[in-house]
């Protein structure tokens, strides 16, 4: 049911981990409907995301989507890791069976979240980037797809 | 053990067996004459057909007359729901059933509700998923004409009081259902002892082929066809019978019934050894379902902080089969409803995995087995947000 690429996600993802005093952190979904997903941002002076981390709790699809997540937004900027969006996600994944859309909007969701979280530790505001509705918030994917 | 598939998925279905498909091939072969024709290469069939009747029969301690075939158990808790439904609408309209019943069961329920006007009840059961029997005993109305409640659940594997649920119902004039597809050929049934009107049962689940079921009707029960057409089954179920099928099945009971002693023994071992195992060793882990009133080949697990199929694709590529309660796998956003029923929160349901053994299972795949989800619970907490959270917590 998954493709290739996919399955390759599940089953080495990438950058899986923490990171201690993060410059931004979020965490999305919730353990209600199966999904939670957090990530971390190392982001230097000059905007740029050095180093990336995160954690799933989920299906093989969430834990794939957030793997690819994290490489697509690695070593760039923070306006250039705005633009991934959950269809850039699901390109790079070769798409994903229609139940599991949603996942990849989680992986939009907390990179969204993960950037809110460093604009309000700087206190700056990032241009196109609206707050995320809640950390661990009411589930509202089943909408999306 | 790399190569070799570990099977623990028999409540999902079985394969058929070698002595099943055997029996079976002639039907669709040289014996391929409708058993409802005037010529001897037809008419011979009803006699096979007969056999396997009996054979069933006598499983459940009852007579042949009683055992209509249907094309599954879903078709037979369709038919014993709907057709009593219309049968006894003079009666009344209330029907009681439990909040862990098969999908079969409960969105026929849900039909009844919406489309054709009935009332149901859905009786509650405790954490081990026994239905209660004082909610049962109180939702009975003047209008209630069937109780219809699983033999064994086929998540948690729990067995449920049915002689006492029969009881009550007898003694209310109510009727009594059950859905027995979990359940039969596993352990003893007998219809009448355990004060049962109607049975509903499936082939595959005992090595038989898919595609083949029956209702056990009692003599005396009013309900009418359900498929209509042909004067089949004593004019209740219409259609060309599935000859290969029922002879499947008729051979299926047959080594069911005789070997269900030694693998109520060497299943229960088994399960109990797996089970005392995973808890041992898993930490942070429950069972679901009663620990001694289950089917001798159930085990059902909670692993807190991690979900199930992510569990289940790991457990595939390990070549181990099993099966989850999870959103995931349901193709909805909610858990089973059967272990939300006995009171698990979403977060843990999200984590359950069902194994279900087979008479050809061992010990040393058991071993194997937990072995390999030690490592991958491991590894999937490591990447858990929710561990992370639980671990900076209890620090």
């Amino acid at each position: 049911m998954y493709s290739e690429k996919v399955m390759d996600h599940f089953q080495n993802p990438r950058n899986v981990g923490e990171i201690e005093n993060a410059s931004g952190v979020g965490t999305v979904g919730n353990a209600k409907c199966g999904d939670i997903m957090r990530i971390y941002f190392d982001i230097d002076e000059n905007q740029v995301i050095q180093d990336v981390k995160f954690k799933t709790f989920g299906c093989g699809a969430a834990v794939a989507t957030s793997s690819m997540a994290t490489e697509l937004v690695k070593g760039k900027t923070i306006y250039e890791a705005l633009e991934v969006t959950n269809k850039a996600v699901m390109e790079a994944l070769d798409g994903l069976p229609p139940v599991k859309v949603h996942c990849s909007l989680l992986a939009e969701e907390a990179i969204h979240a993960a950037l809110w979280d460093y604009a309000e530790k700087n206190g700056i505001k990032i241009e196109g980037l609206s707050k995320p509705k809640s950390d661990i918030g009411e589930e509202e994917e089943e909408e999306d797809y | 053990m790399d190569n070799k598939v570990i099977y623990l998925d028999h409540a999902a279905t079985t394969a058929t067996r070698p002595e099943v498909v055997e029996a079976m091939l002639p039907y669709f072969t040289e014996n391929y004459g409708n058993p409802s024709t005037v010529y001897e290469l037809g008419s011979k069939n009803k006699s096979a057909v007969t056999h396997s009747r009996e054979t069933i029969a006598k499983a459940l301690g009852t007579d042949a007359a009683n055992i209509y075939f249907t094309a599954g158990g879903s078709e037979a808790d369709n038919w014993a729901l709907v057709a009593t439904a219309e049968a006894y609408k003079n009666k009344g309209n209330h029907i009681i059933t439990s909040k862990i019943e098969h999908h079969a069961i409960l969105h026929t329920c849900e039909y009844l509700e919406k489309e054709r006007g009935y009332e149901v009840t859905y009786i509650d059961v405790d954490e081990n998923g026994i239905i209660k029997l004082d909610e049962l005993k109180k939702a009975i109305r003047p209008t209630t004409i069937l109780i219809s409640v699983m033999f064994a659940n086929n998540e948690i594997g729990t067995i449920q009081p049915i002689k006492e649920i029969g009881a009550i119902a007898r003694e209310h004039g109510i009727l009594f259902h059950t859905d027995a597809v979990q359940a039969f050929g596993q352990i003893p049934i007998d219809v009448d002892e355990l004060n049962i009107d109607m049975l509903s049962s499936s082939g595959h689940k005992l090595n038989g082929p898919k595609g083949i079921g029956f209702l056990y009707i009692r003599k005396g029960v009013k309900i009418r066809s359900f498929i209509h057409g042909g004067a089949q089954e004593r004019k209740r179920r219409a259609g060309t019978e599935n000859v290969p099928g029922i002879v499947g099945f008729g051979k299926a009971v047959e080594i069911a019934i005789a070997t269900m002693d030694k693998r109520i023994k060497q299943e229960t071992e088994l399960r109990d050894y797996l089970i005392d195992r995973i808890l041992a060793e898993v930490p942070y882990t429950r069972l679901n379902g009663d620990r001694e009133r289950r089917l001798p080949n159930n085990a059902n697990f909670s692993f807190q902080f991690i979900e199930g199929e992510s569990l289940l694709i790991m457990l595939d590529m390990a070549g181990i089969c099993g099966s989850s309660g999870s959103a995931c796998t349901s193709g909805s956003l909610d858990p089973s409803h059967v272990l939300l029923a006995i009171g698990l929160p979403h977060e843990i349901a999200h984590g359950s995995l069902r194994l279900t053994l087979g008479e050809d299972n061992t010990r040393e795949e058991m071993d194997y087995v937990v072995e390999k989800i030690k490592g991958i619970v491991e590894r999937l907490r490591s990447m858990s947000p929710l561990y992370e959270d639980f671990v900076k917590a209890h620090k």
